[in-house]
């Protein structure tokens, strides 16, 4: 699971719980992939972030080193802000561990790098 | 509009790819075979350009051959769904084995929407939905009203050709536009012990659904 997948996860679909985001993150394994860098893919990306939940997210799992908290204007000429960027969102990935909902304390597993989101029907509201 | 590969090229790399392992009837799971998959993912570059530079969510992704396709095509970025473990197991060594790197999977049953705040997200919707026909009737169409309240653009999606005029009355109660953009022939082999034929072709319809503003 890549940050950028986490910052539009919810458990909101769990009976009781009104937003169910963010979801925290548990990682017991984390990988860096390389990916090619898109700096026109991140620019667009952007505006679809919520970008406090990104930064809570990569420093929560110690990769948010060199990302500001607050987005600056005209990040789109500010290569070395979207190369942190790039790393962040698509670089770094959750291998094995788990996601809990804020309210409910529901417990989603990642495993080979993937989330399970799915719910039991008894769950669903 | 210009493709990144040649149709041949993608073809080849799309056979190259692992097939469910062990299909379940109750998810419909008939591989959309390669050279459909490629035909229609080239027509959808090469005249909507739809691909190249789009953010793409594969809907019921299985082993990935509509995401592994796109992101060959140059899409951004890709979103796979799917809610069947051994299917995204397939989905994760193809993905893998192709050295593809921009996407992502999410194990969750697409038609809950609310497993991401993902409306109007992606440009571009792929998806070869359940055709409905195990005691499930109308869930392709479930499917495709999903992927539009998903994309911010078009949604791409096969179906059986004899549900077109249901599906363009559909299209115009959702105040969507769409069209037919290929007819193929999807051979379904003989994946489940309930198919007495060894294989049979079924007339499919690759739909364009898009939202005008």
């Amino acid at each position: 699971m890549k940050l950028i997948t986490h910052n539009m996860l919810t458990s909101k679909c769990l009976k009781g719980v009104m937003t169910g985001y963010p979801l925290a993150i548990n990682a017991t394994d984390i990988k860096v992939t390389e990916v090619d860098f898109n700096p026109e893919f991140i620019t667009r990306v952007i505006p679809k972030l919520d970008w406090e939940v990104l930064w809570a997210a990569a420093n929560s799992i110690g990769h948010g080193e060199g990302l500001p908290k607050t987005l600056e204007p005209k990040y789109e000429e500010n290569e070395d802000l979207l190369k942190k960027l790039h790393r962040v969102l698509l670089e770094v990935e959750v291998e094995e561990g788990n996601l809990t909902c804020p309210e409910s304390g529901r417990q989603f597993p990642i495993s080979k790098g993937i989330p399970n989101m799915l719910l039991t029907e008894a769950e669903v509201q | 509009m210009s493709a990144l590969m040649k149709l041949k090229t993608l073809q080849s790399h799309l056979e190259s790819l692992s097939g469910f392992t062990d299909p379940k009837v109750q998810y419909e799971q008939y591989e959309t075979p390669a050279h459909l998959a490629a035909t229609a993912l080239y027509t959808i570059q090469t005249q909507f350009d739809s691909i190249e530079n789009s953010i793409v969510l594969d809907a019921g992704c299985g082993p990935g051959i509509w995401g592994i396709g796109a992101a060959l095509l140059g899409a951004s970025f890709v979103t796979a769904v799917d809610i069947d473990e051994n299917a995204l197991d397939v989905f994760r060594e193809n993905v893998d084995e192709m050295e593809i790197t921009n996407i992502d999977a999410i194990q969750c049953d697409f038609l809950d929407s609310r497993v991401g705040q993902w409306e109007g997200y992606y440009d571009t919707v792929l998806m070869n939905p359940p055709f409905g026909t195990k005691n499930n009737s109308g869930i392709d169409m479930q499917f495709l009203r999903m992927g539009t309240y998903l994309s911010c653009d078009s949604v791409y999606s096969l179906h059986k050709s004899s549900t077109r005029k249901h599906i363009e009355k559909k299209v115009k109660d959702w105040g969507m536009k769409g069209s037919v953009i290929a007819e193929m022939k999807f051979n379904i082999s003989q994946t489940y012990r309930f198919h007495k034929q060894h294989s049979c072709n079924i007339a499919v319809d690759v739909w364009r659904v898009y939202h005008h503003y």
